[in-house]
């Protein structure tokens, strides 16, 4: 395979491959200010009871006016590095799942690398919602094992309150402000199971925003675009057909329910949470995830948020094998059987 | 094979006592979900996952908010089966 006039070509070299990845440290800033259900319920012709009853939320968190999503992202990639004992100079790659940025372009990733001290980091922005995170950690993974990046920072950040409708019956009252993020790292030991993840495009009105940008340029009086979805489809679907996904992470990463001693899936509602739990017959000892009730829905934030906060309450502890499932507007979804840092 | 009316009425009792703690003999044809047994989208939507289940059949999302009483989910579950 030589070219004949030259003499014999270098052999191309590859990355060499690490065995194993995991998640090095997990950290999460939410919006500072409480919001209740009656400050949401006046505009929706609801109440607090019903709330409560339909979500699970008491109470969710609203960032300040002049914060906005990459602020959240910072604080919260801070933390995870001063976590992990690293600085931003020891990150290759910089993973931001956002569907709350203002720009397409430049990515947020980019500039949030430069605040950190990530430059020359590779950045770059994923939209894959409410799964954003646990896309980012199976690419996180990947990039880790590949030999590709050595330190990768995955942050999930999201301004919800920046596409609140407050007249929205659908979406709107359930949607909070917040970031996560966690620092994937090469491993001795495997820290990180194979992602199972999709999506399914034939549902992607069941969660969306009101308007494209074209339409606004068309009709530039429209209005901001929001979300809105459409409940009780994405109901069924997260609850019913995300369980077979969760289970097929675990027996891809070969443990039992029996194994894992903590679940966190997405905090979409409650009621899907309780109801994932009941089709994965998860045993009475798995710690759940409920950081929904006073954090509201946090979209790619919310995975590694209700993380942090099992591990900051000690209701999960370092080395406990969490199951994490992210689902949303896509559709999309993604799993992974995870050691928590 | 397919289920008599009475056969799918008795069914959607057990899902609906399951899922809601009513009673079976409390889901009867001519009750509503929403108006007589207080059952919200959400729960209606897991109770017509249990039916499709139970029966083999597939009742479309958007179908859902036409079956008002128990005798429309029971009408609709006869003629999805047979068809």
């Amino acid at each position: 395979m030589t070219d004949g006039s030259s003499g014999a070509r270098r052999a191309l070299r590859q990355a060499e491959p690490v065995r194993f990845s995991r998640i090095l440290a997990v950290a999460g800033e939410r919006g500072e200010r409480v919001v209740t259900n009656d400050d949401v319920a006046g505009p929706i012709d609801s109440s607090d009871e019903w709330i409560r009853q339909r979500t699970g939320i008491v109470t969710r968190r609203y960032a300040a006016a002049d914060v906005d999503v990459l602020d959240l992202a910072e604080a919260a990639a801070r933390k995870a590095l001063d976590a992990a004992g690293i600085t931003g100079a020891d990150v290759d790659v910089v993973i931001l799942s956002t569907v709350t940025y203002f720009h397409q372009t430049p990515a947020g990733a980019a500039v949030l690398a430069e605040r950190l001290g990530a430059t020359p980091a590779a950045a770059y922005d994923v939209s894959a919602a409410c799964a954003g995170y646990a896309y980012g950690i199976g690419q996180a993974d990947a990039l880790v094992r590949s030999g590709a990046a050595r330190h990768v920072l995955v942050i999930g950040a999201e301004k919800m309150s920046d596409f609140v409708d407050p007249t929205d019956r659908s979406i709107s009252f359930l949607l909070g402000d917040g970031a996560g993020a966690a620092v994937v790292g090469p491993s001795d030991t495997p820290g990180i199971g194979p992602t199972v993840w999709g999506s399914d495009g034939a549902k992607s009105q069941a969660i969306s925003q009101t308007r494209g940008w074209a339409d606004l340029r068309a009709e530039p009086t429209a209005g901001w675009p929001t979300l809105r979805q459409d409940g009780p489809t994405v109901f069924k679907w997260a609850s019913f057909q995300m369980a077979p996904i969760a289970a097929k992470a675990m027996a891809e990463a070969g443990v039992e329910p029996e194994d894992v001693q903590v679940f966190v899936p997405h905090q979409a509602n409650m009621r899907i949470i309780d109801q994932l739990v009941k089709q994965l017959r998860l045993p009475d000892s798995v710690v759940v995830a409920r950081d929904i009730a006073d954090t509201g829905n946090t979209s790619a934030a919310s995975i590694p948020l209700a993380t942090e906060r099992l591990l900051a309450e000690g209701q999960a502890r370092s080395g406990d094998l969490a199951l994490q499932i992210g689902f949303g507007a896509g559709l999309v979804y993604a799993a992974q059987v995870v050691v928590l840092p | 094979m397919a289920y008599t009316s009475q056969e799918i009425l008795e069914g959607l009792a057990e899902i609906v006592a399951e899922e809601t703690g009513l009673p079976t003999d409390a889901v009867v044809s001519e009750k509503s979900f929403t108006d007589d047994l207080d059952i919200d989208s959400l729960s209606m939507m897991t109770i017509v996952t249990h039916a499709e289940d139970k029966f083999g059949v597939r009742i479309p999302d958007d179908e859902v908010k036409n079956l008002t009483t128990v005798g429309d989910a029971v009408s609709y579950i006869e003629g999805a089966q047979a068809a």
